[in-house]
């Protein structure tokens, strides 16, 4: 008994400590509210983050607001980051700490953290909550939940036309042929190329579909085998998975998987002497891979973070999906690496600015057939199920909507968030992710 | 011959055990070992991260006190926290070193998890609740059993059992988890739609009947170890087992009942984790809170009001470093670093209540203390 005592006698003294030190910081804290009464808005917005600055993905999100940020004229204090935390119960209570702290405007980064940012959004009408990549906004009835994502897909088909660019040259010059790599050609001649998929889902097929069509659009005689990892970073599996599809006559690895692991195997591939070279995702891979890496598609979230930062401060209406690409500058490809085809540059610029003015569709139905046939329809399900107890429990009732339209499938316009998951001729998936 | 005060081969210092110290030493001590910490710490944010020490404090005070919800927050981690370490303080009073209940706990919300998704719609509430509970109790006093089975027949080695049923534990809900999910890319909440298996809302939160539940626990499990019989064997099997055998009690009886206690209500921290904390399950839904209890535990010898002191203590250090962390855009790692002072300096300060140094040359003064 005694010794408890002692215990809370020890915290009591903690706490007159910690209230004489409050009193200082309440004058250093006015100081700073009177700053920010100085800027044009007092608009408050919360950060929720997966990761943070030294994880690739966060950091291109704290990246893309702080630039939007110093564009808008938002100050430092006027936003309040929640670093590295879980798609779980945490994330609720970041969001609704965020709301205690005085948010009207709080972002999440990952798709696992939507399921969480509802709930809070349903408790805190008044402030609006984005949830990034997320894909049921439109559906779930809440005027103050939104979502976001950009069409990826584009600069995919862009850093798949530089791909192409390269394997036209390495044909065309007699460097790669049926005798100098045998491996790397099939029974119909096919020249053979490869993918790391982090999961099996519509944002990935989706995002390596677009790449392949790019490819194709240059050199139509190719081949995809797609090997998952089953994890969005994982830099070993990544490495593992790029060497396997290489072993298999691959010369080109794309990537929709967060590490540099793929890039890196490739290099050490080309090193030994084996023709093959590496497009990647979300940064410049040309440090990890210097000659092999010839490209990285890239989003540019600062589009629209600036978008949805303006909006916010002048009270105007957040879009609930907003997804944009090349139109609005969402999306590119990095610098294009040493090794690229001659009139790479000049190509890529012609083909972002057919996207950019909508005369070119990336995935235009005259481009690709699934089982021999041309798809003319592609009935799109926006409901968003839970499947824990073995069926399809509907969480958010949407519509079935048509994809198709005026010869193209429209990706991310019937919601932010990718939705192509047909299975085209031409590309294998593997059954098994990589050991 | 002369004396020698100070012989060569003496040490510079010794370590004795002191006799229990008065009251006002260890509030002395304390006391001083957070002001000492605080200074350590203030000289850490002040030089490493330019801060201004004091208001560093009075973030890392808010992190827990600034606002009502927050409090509520803390009091609801420190509920998991402190449910665990009531679980573990039957076995490690007995010696019996479960480092098993980070597996534990998941097998008990896993089981929790099962029932809420295939049983949500068929059963009615209470029969749900009651089902839940049960299949988690079940499932945690397993994975002690286990352990604590093969330990009385063939005497293998606990502490590696229990640790390796942690990774299986895991295995399984990583499997499961993944089964659930099905096309969904991850597995949210469960029973989204229907919030069957969700404790109901008491006073605004889902997690008032965890505080509750975990409050009758600690008055539970303080009269169990120091009234029961059960108790009293439990203490005599950890003094030693030859003793214990000497007296007539059955040690592996013991040892096997004090696991199933310990396993059921690591099992039914699950069940509290997943049907009024988190209302999902992952492979991290325990969240190191199995390691963690241990030390709350072994802290407070077993006095579960301890624990909970022990507890709020360390979810205050925690809530802590991420509001540091969060309000100064730090590094989480800095954030650890000033609560890892605090912590470091309170945990040393123990040794000074329990053991006195004797200077060289200083034996007259000891003695006369």
């Amino acid at each position: 008994m005694k010794k408890m005592l002692g215990i809370l006698l020890a915290g009591a003294m903690m706490l007159s400590l910690a209230a004489c030190g409050s009193t200082g910081s309440e004058a250093a804290n006015g100081g700073s509210t009177a700053e920010a009464a100085g800027a044009s808005s007092d608009l408050k917005v919360g950060v929720i983050l997966i990761g943070d600055e030294t994880e690739g993905y966060s950091a291109a999100h704290i990246t893309g607001i702080k630039d939007a940020a110093a564009e808008v004229g938002l100050t430092d204090d006027q936003i309040i980051w929640k670093y590295k935390v879980p798609e779980g119960a945490e994330c609720s209570d970041a969001a609704e700490d965020l709301v205690g702290q005085g948010c009207d405007l709080i972002i999440s980064n990952s798709y696992g953290h939507q399921t969480y940012m509802v709930e809070t959004a349903e408790k805190y009408p008044d402030t609006t909550f984005v949830s990034m990549t997320g894909d049921f906004a439109a559906i779930s009835g809440l005027d103050n939940f939104k979502n976001a994502f950009t069409a990826v897909y584009q600069s995919r088909y862009v850093s798949g036309v530089v791909a192409g660019l390269k394997l036209q040259e390495l044909v065309e010059s007699g460097t790669l042929t049926p005798e100098t790599q045998p491996n790397s050609f099939d029974a119909d001649g096919n020249v053979k190329i490869g993918y790391v998929g982090a999961f099996p889902y519509a944002e990935v097929i989706s995002g390596y579909t677009a790449f392949y069509l790019g490819v194709k659009s240059v050199f139509p005689t190719v081949t995809m085998e797609v090997m998952y990892t089953n994890s969005w970073f994982d830099i070993d599996k990544e490495g593992a998975a790029a060497e396997a599809l290489i072993a298999n006559g691959s010369v080109i690895v794309g990537q929709h998987a967060d590490s540099t692991g793929a890039p890196a195997a490739t290099q050490r591939k080309k090193d030994d002497g084996v023709i093959c070279y590496s497009i990647g995702y979300n940064i410049d891979m040309l440090e990890t891979a210097p000659t092999a890496a010839l490209t990285s598609s890239t989003n540019v979230w600062k589009a629209y973070y600036a978008e949805l930062l303006t909006a916010a401060m002048n009270g105007e209406e957040i879009p609930t999906d907003w997804a944009k690409g090349y139109d609005d500058g969402a999306v590119a490809i990095t610098d294009l690496g040493p090794e690229c085809a001659e009139g790479t540059a000049e190509k890529v610029a012609e083909v972002e600015a057919a996207l950019k003015d909508g005369s070119l569709h990336v995935f235009d139905t005259a481009n690709f057939t699934v089982d021999g046939q041309t798809v003319t329809s592609a009935p799109i399900d926006l409901t968003y199920y839970d499947f824990s107890s073995g069926e399809a429990v509907a969480v958010y009732q949407g519509e079935t909507k048509e994809a198709i339209h005026d010869g193209y499938f429209d990706e991310s316009t019937l919601r932010s968030a990718p939705y192509f998951a047909l299975h085209i001729d031409g590309i294998v998936e593997d059954s098994e992710p990589v050991a | 011959m002369a004396a020698h005060t100070s012989h060569p081969a003496e040490p510079l210092v010794r370590i004795a055990r002191r006799k229990a110290a008065p009251l006002s030493r260890k509030i002395a001590v304390r006391a001083a070992a957070i002001l000492l910490a605080l200074v350590v710490d203030a000289l850490f944010i002040f030089f490493v991260t330019g801060l201004n020490p004091i208001s560093v404090y009075v973030v890392m005070w808010g992190g827990t006190f600034s606002t009502p919800v927050r409090f509520s927050w803390a009091m609801r981690d420190l509920s998991t926290l402190l449910c665990i370490g009531i679980a573990l303080a039957p076995a490690f009073k007995m010696r019996f070193w479960n480092i098993g209940a980070e597996g534990q706990v998941l097998v008990g919300g896993l089981a929790t998890a099962l029932i809420m998704v295939y049983f949500g719609n068929s059963l009615p509430a209470p029969a749900l609740f009651a089902a839940m509970v049960l299949g988690s109790v079940a499932a945690g006093a397993l994975w002690g059993f286990v352990p604590a089975w093969f330990k009385a027949r063939w005497n293998t080695n606990e502490t590696l059992f229990t640790l390796m049923m942690n990774y299986v534990a895991t295995s399984i809900v990583a499997c499961m988890t993944n089964i659930m999910r099905g096309q969904a890319s991850s597995l949210g909440t469960l029973n989204k739609a229907t919030k069957a298996g969700w404790l109901p809302i008491i006073f605004g939160q889902r997690y008032t009947i965890n505080i509750i539940v975990v409050l009758v626990l600690t008055f539970a499990m303080y009269a169990y170890l120091k009234y029961s019989k059960h108790g009293y064997e439990i203490a005599v099997v950890g003094e030693s087992e030859n003793t214990a055998r000497y007296a007539g009690i059955n040690v592996r009886r013991v040892m096997v009942r004090t696991m199933l206690i310990s396993g059921a209500i690591c099992g039914l921290c699950g069940f509290l984790i997943v049907a009024g904390k988190d209302q999902t399950i992952s492979t991290t839904s325990a969240g190191g809170n199995g390691f963690t209890a241990i030390i709350v535990a072994w802290l407070a010898k077993f006095n579960t009001f301890y624990m909970a002191l022990i507890s709020f203590l360390l979810i205050f250090l925690e809530r802590g470093a991420s509001e540091i962390a969060s309000a100064y855009s730090l590094n989480e790692y800095a954030a650890d670093i000033i609560t890892g002072v605090i912590l470091f300096f309170i945990l040393g300060s123990e040794f000074f209540i329990n053991y006195r140094l004797i200077w060289r040359g200083h034996h007259k003064e000891v003695k006369g203390e």
